[in-house]
């Protein structure tokens, strides 16, 4: 009955619950979970890659707070396709330590994630030469080459007066003898208002946040550069609802021919504090 | 034989001094840590009565689940009404430790949070000795 009673709680989100997401889609900060909380994001991203049908990309994230210097995190990916089909795409997960205890100018997060997926249309990162064609062949092609990846990131972030910056640089291995393909992105955000209200209040400026942010991919290990490579650039904004939502938006632009040449990415995000010593009644 | 029984002396010995180290140093270690600098900063929000509200909702929205709605405490986390932090720790010592944590012992950094923000959680935090 005490378990049964947690669970309704749980769910019906009784709790107050908090959330201080920065707005970026692709790069990481070097901000961890809080221990013991659970984090349900749901990021999405649409676009239309030219000669191709328009898609959606879809990810469903549990990221867990194991410690304040480690944050573990589960992806489940799907996508649905215009005038093809709607598939699950596999998933990942991943692990993200952060070596240096305490806050500095630069702060160093190591990632090592681990994927299997087949025609994955969440764009989470981009690396090697990922581009518009990638998007062209149907889904009954597509998923059948499953990825099964290893990936690593260097994580760096600065925070310093109010502005946040990010940078990440990213290298991927197929476990099928492909070669180490890289990536990177960076992004930069600051809260429209730094100190706090008064009063409780949905929609003052400082649950608000915007930035821009870029990425895209640096080749692979035989050809490593510029040449044939994606590169997405657009602002972004989130709103931290006082029931400890998130909701996060940004419009992305292709910078070259071998882009998409516009993706819309949207997120909701839920925090859930001390989740297990609440399954546990404890709180 | 001798070498043996020597390392395990020697072992037992390391284990038994670093573990009064760390006994030494938990719980208030942090206070020995911060630098003169941030010891003796000042609160732009001192006493104001606004900073303190303001500092209460941020308290509520990322404090109160672990050191209790009214910072009493909880199981696992400890109290902010204590001497420690009420008559020990100035306030530049708690910004501190609001930025930096002390994530060995489980309290996360909180540089996520603009630094008027930190002033003002430090500014709730202290009015609680009244």
């Amino acid at each position: 009955m005490k378990h049964l009673r947690a669970w309704i709680l749980l769910f019906a989100g009784a709790w107050p619950l908090a959330a201080q997401e920065r707005p970026y889609f692709v790069t990481y900060s070097h901000e961890m979970e809080e221990p013991g909380n659970l984090e349900i994001e749901m990021f999405n991203a649409a676009g239309t890659p030219k000669g191709a049908n328009s898609f959606l990309g879809s990810t469903l994230e549990l990221g867990y707070g194991v410690k304040t210097w480690w944050t573990s995190e589960f992806y489940l990916d799907g996508q649905s396709t215009a005038n093809d089909s709607t598939i699950f795409t596999g998933f990942r997960w991943e692990n993200r330590f952060r070596p240096l205890m305490g806050e500095h100018w630069i702060n160093p997060v190591l990632y090592v994630e681990f994927e299997n997926t087949a025609a994955d249309k969440a764009l989470r990162e981009v690396v090697g030469h990922d581009g518009n064609a990638d998007f062209a062949d149907p889904n009954a092609v597509a998923r059948e080459e499953h990825e099964r990846e290893m990936e690593l990131k260097l994580i760096l972030g600065s925070n310093f007066r109010g502005f946040n910056l990010s940078e990440n640089i990213i290298a991927e291995k197929n476990l099928a003898n492909e070669p180490w393909e890289f990536g990177y992105s960076w992004a930069v955000s600051r809260p429209l208002k730094l100190a706090a209200s008064a009063h409780k209040c949905a929609f003052c400026a400082e649950r608000f946040q915007a930035g821009v942010e870029m990425y895209g991919g640096l080749g692979d290990r035989y050809s490593f550069g510029l040449n044939q490579t994606s590169h997405y650039f657009g602002p972004t904004l989130n709103w931290s609802a006082p029931g400890g939502t998130t909701f996060s938006f940004s419009p992305q632009f292709g910078l070259n021919d071998y882009s998409i040449p516009r993706l819309y990415r949207f997120a909701v995000s839920y925090e859930i504090e001390q989740f297990f010593a609440r399954l546990r009644g404890e709180r | 034989m001798t070498r043996v029984l020597w390392w395990v002396y020697s072992s037992a010995a390391l284990f038994g001094i670093l573990s009064l180290l760390a006994f030494a140093t938990a719980d208030g270690a942090w206070l020995a840590r911060v630098p003169a600098n941030d010891h003796q900063k000042t609160n732009p929000y001192q006493g104001q009565a606004e900073a303190i509200s303001a500092g209460r909702n941020i308290f509520v929205e990322h404090c109160a689940h672990c050191h209790g709605e009214n910072a009493e405490g909880t199981k696992k986390r400890p109290p902010l009404r204590s001497s420690r932090v009420q008559q020990e720790a100035s306030m530049g010592d708690l910004h501190w430790l609001l930025y930096n944590g002390n994530m060995k012992k489980g309290m996360p950094s909180w540089a996520k949070l603009p630094d008027p923000q930190l002033w003002q959680l430090v500014t709730y935090l202290k009015s609680l000795q009244q």
